[in-house]
């Protein structure tokens, strides 16, 4: 057994890896936690032979929603989330950044009518890397720089 | 092509065929009267921001057409200042009318509507986003005074950062193998995303201050407003605002064919002194708006397929 796992071995819930290090603590940030009796272990600047230093979050008894899993592809566009079922990795999913997102991110513009009446964000994912979206209402495109999560 | 209950919104929103065939009927609409075309349809217009040239020209297409009219005139005699949200404004006014006309100051506001409203929606000016009617009926004019609308050298000069026309122009005009100008100071030019988009599409562009180093190209001229509105800062206003003023001294230097358009309101960008030349067309594009706006009305009220 891996040492990091004998850390924090969890029966069933989810574990996210391949984190950038440097993301690992606003992935853990943009999960719905609250409420969450198990255990929560996140870990940073861990040794990865694949990506150099990498982070990892494991919360035992909770199942990621679609917008979760859409949000942590924002942020860390190469993730893999795990589905731990009777300490077994049940699936694997690969992150992806969707075509269009939903509510997830927040228009740029302070003049754009969905910061002024309460609506739904929505983005036209206009390239994924590096990430530029066009904003359904208002028409503006934002590069990664501009974009800020809900 | 059938219309009938789309919405305009954004000139992204049309093919190059759906352009050229609104500008078919805006002409048809120029040729024929058809008083009783909109007999028994009603057109609300919701203007939460002042405007007065845009919603004449839908209230007059509107009743030449044979149908009514109803509405309000500035956000201040609706029930917006109590904060009722735009969303139930919409769905209140959808109940009362066969289409809406929107002018809103937030950009966005129309495509909200249109998801609110089940009858059709015609954005009059979203902010600084979208204004489709003006860019159709600058394509009619263009496509008018010179005949045709490909291959043509377009010049665009005067506010190009913020000027929602030009903007909107130029992705319109995208669909017809242009050349473009831009002609404006370096901190007024055409926003870096538009360029981007153009070298995207392989349209050639051209950026200068100077229009004489390209008058004598020119097809079309476009001039527009430096918008006082736009600047945060006095001193940068009064730094831009006399940049170009377009006189009879320009004669020599332009093609005889040269049409030179404007949105209008004018400030001082183009003399009074050019308005009788052969170039002037920015009366008559005005005047076009008219056949443009009774040819969407017709088509989004199903009167015409
Ligand atoms: N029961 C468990 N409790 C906590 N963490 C677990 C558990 N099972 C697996 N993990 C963790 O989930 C991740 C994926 O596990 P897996 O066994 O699939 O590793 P892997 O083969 O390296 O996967 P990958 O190819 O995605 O890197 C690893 O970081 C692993 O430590
Ligand atoms: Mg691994
Ligand atoms: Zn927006």
């Amino acid at each position: 057994m891996k040492k990091e796992l004998s850390i924090s071995a969890i029966k069933d819930g989810t574990v996210i890896d391949h984190i950038p290090s440097n993301a690992t603590l606003k992935v853990a940030d943009i999960l719905d936690l609250k409420g969450i009796r198990g255990i929560i272990s996140i870990a940073t600047n861990l040794t990865s032979k694949t990506m150099g230093k990498k982070g990892l979050v494991k919360i035992s008894g909770k199942d990621l929603t679609k917008e979760e899993v859409d949000k942590i592809a924002l942020i860390a566009p190469n993730a893999t989330v795990n589905i731990i079922n009777n300490y077994n990795v049940k699936k694997k999913i690969k992150v992806t950044i969707p075509l269009v997102i939903n509510k997830i991110i927040k228009c740029s513009n302070p003049n754009c009518i969905i910061n002024n009446e309460e609506i739904s964000t929505k983005f036209y994912v206009l390239n994924k890397d590096p990430l530029k979206v066009k904003c359904h209402y208002c028409e503006r495109n934002m590069d990664k720089e501009d974009i800020s999560l809900l | 092509m059938n219309f009938e209950n789309r919405d305009i919104i954004s000139i992204h929103d049309f093919s190059k065929q759906e352009l050229l065939y609104i500008l078919k009927i805006s002409k048809l609409m120029e040729k024929n009267p058809n008083p009783n075309l909109l007999n028994n349809k009603i057109l609300a217009t919701l203007f939460f921001e002042p405007s007065t040239r845009t919603r004449l020209s839908f209230l007059s297409a509107m009743e030449q057409l044979g149908g009514k009219v109803m509405g309000f005139a500035t956000a201040g005699m609706t029930s917006i200042k109590k904060g009722e949200t735009l969303w139930d404004t919409i769905k209140m006014a959808q109940a009362y009318a066969d289409a809406i006309v929107i002018r809103h100051p937030l950009e966005g506001s129309a495509r909200l509507a249109a998801e609110a409203s089940s009858k059709p929606i015609i954005n009059a000016g979203d902010g600084a986003n979208q204004h489709p009617t003006q860019t159709l009926l600058d394509l009619y004019t263009i496509q008018k005074v010179k005949g045709k609308l490909d291959n043509l050298h377009i010049g665009m000069l005067g506010d190009l950062k913020y000027g929602r026309t030009v903007h909107s122009l130029t992705t319109a005009l995208s669909h017809f193998n242009p050349k473009f100008y831009f002609i404006a100071p370096q901190a007024l030019q055409m926003p870096q995303t538009y360029l981007d988009e153009l070298k995207e599409k392989k349209i050639k562009f051209f950026t200068t201050a100077n229009l004489m180093k390209v008058s004598k190209k020119l097809d079309i001229l476009y001039v527009t407003r430096i918008q006082k509105e736009r600047f945060a800062d006095p001193v940068e206003y009064e730094k831009y605002k006399g940049v170009y003023k377009l006189d009879t001294k320009l004669l020599p230097h332009i093609k005889k064919d040269l049409k030179i358009m404007h949105p209008l309101p004018r400030v001082d960008e183009i003399d009074k002194s050019l308005d009788d030349t052969q170039h002037a067309v920015y009366f008559e594009q005005a005047a076009n708006g008219i056949h443009v706006r009774k040819a969407l009305l017709s088509l989004v009220l199903g009167r015409i397929k």
